[in-house]
């Protein structure tokens, strides 16, 4: 479980892989936010495509870098969501402030 | 009377890198239930969110054991308890609600009931005050009905 950042321009990509739970999420997040904080985006991408299992901690973890980029202007985008992840973002409600890919 | 099929037991320490072994446990029992990809998800899910709970809040800042009773009943029937014997649950309503949360600052999204109610047939939660809580749920493994009835016509072929 983890993320690999790559910064390109007005964008963060961060890609995520493994189960994301309570127990890892808060090191996914530092790492995010560390990258957020140097690069001031426009746009940070969650990249879900790696990822094979993710619980409500995932939900508190999108909702929470959706509310850093909303303190700096910029907007989150999730992609690559696999099936049983995106109905964990819908039952959050996580259409209403991000696209989902 | 419910007749139980099988049955298995787990206790581990209430620590957060046991939610993903208490998921590990839990998928290799269902496994013999013939589960489609998306109910072993669902059950996944459900069972992450209950051991998460007991950790995050059932335990909070004490140490104790999380217990994990898992059963297969009849009519393809998957049941779970997941207990713990933390600090109980005042107020179970509330605390069931979509968004409530009594650790905010940690970023949890106070959905964990809310999963669990969504991806399971039902759930049931019993919790006494300083005694711990009970969570009990069952989902219908469809899958397995279809595999056997498919079987069934194969026979009949």
């Amino acid at each position: 479980m983890g993320v690999r950042i790559e910064t390109e321009e007005s964008t963060v990509n961060a890609y995520l892989d493994g189960e994301i739970d309570h127990h890892c999420a808060p090191g996914i997040r530092s790492e995010i936010d560390m990258a957020v904080d140097a690069g001031s985006p426009e746009m940070l991408v969650l990249d879900f495509g790696e990822v094979t299992f993710m619980d409500s901690s995932g939900i508190g973890l999108v909702m929470g870098r959706y509310q850093v980029m909303k303190n700096i202007g910029g907007r989150v985008c999730l992609r690559n969501t696999p099936k049983h992840i995106k109905k964990v973002m819908h039952l959050a409600g996580l259409d209403k402030f991000a696209n989902i890919l | 009377m419910v007749q139980i099929k099988n049955e298995m037991r787990i206790s581990f320490r209430a620590e957060s890198c046991n939610e993903a072994l208490a998921r590990s446990v839990v998928t290799a029992f269902v496994m013999q239930m013939d589960p489609s990809v998306g109910e072993l998800a669902d059950i996944k899910t459900a069972v992450s969110e209950a051991v998460t709970n007991s950790i995050v809040h059932g335990y909070r800042g004490t140490k104790g054991n999380v217990e994990l009773l898992c059963r297969i009943l009849e009519n393809d029937v998957f049941y779970i308890r997941v207990r713990d014997r933390g600090c109980g649950i005042e107020d179970v309503a509330a605390a069931m609600e979509p968004l409530f949360t009594t650790a905010p600052e940690e970023e949890r999204a106070g959905l964990g009931f809310a999963v669990m109610e969504s991806f399971m047939d039902n759930i049931s939660v019993r919790s006494s005050v300083g005694k711990g809580t009970s969570v009990i749920m069952k989902k219908r493994i469809l899958s397995a009905s279809l595999v056997k009835a498919g079987a069934a016509e194969d026979e009949r072929c």
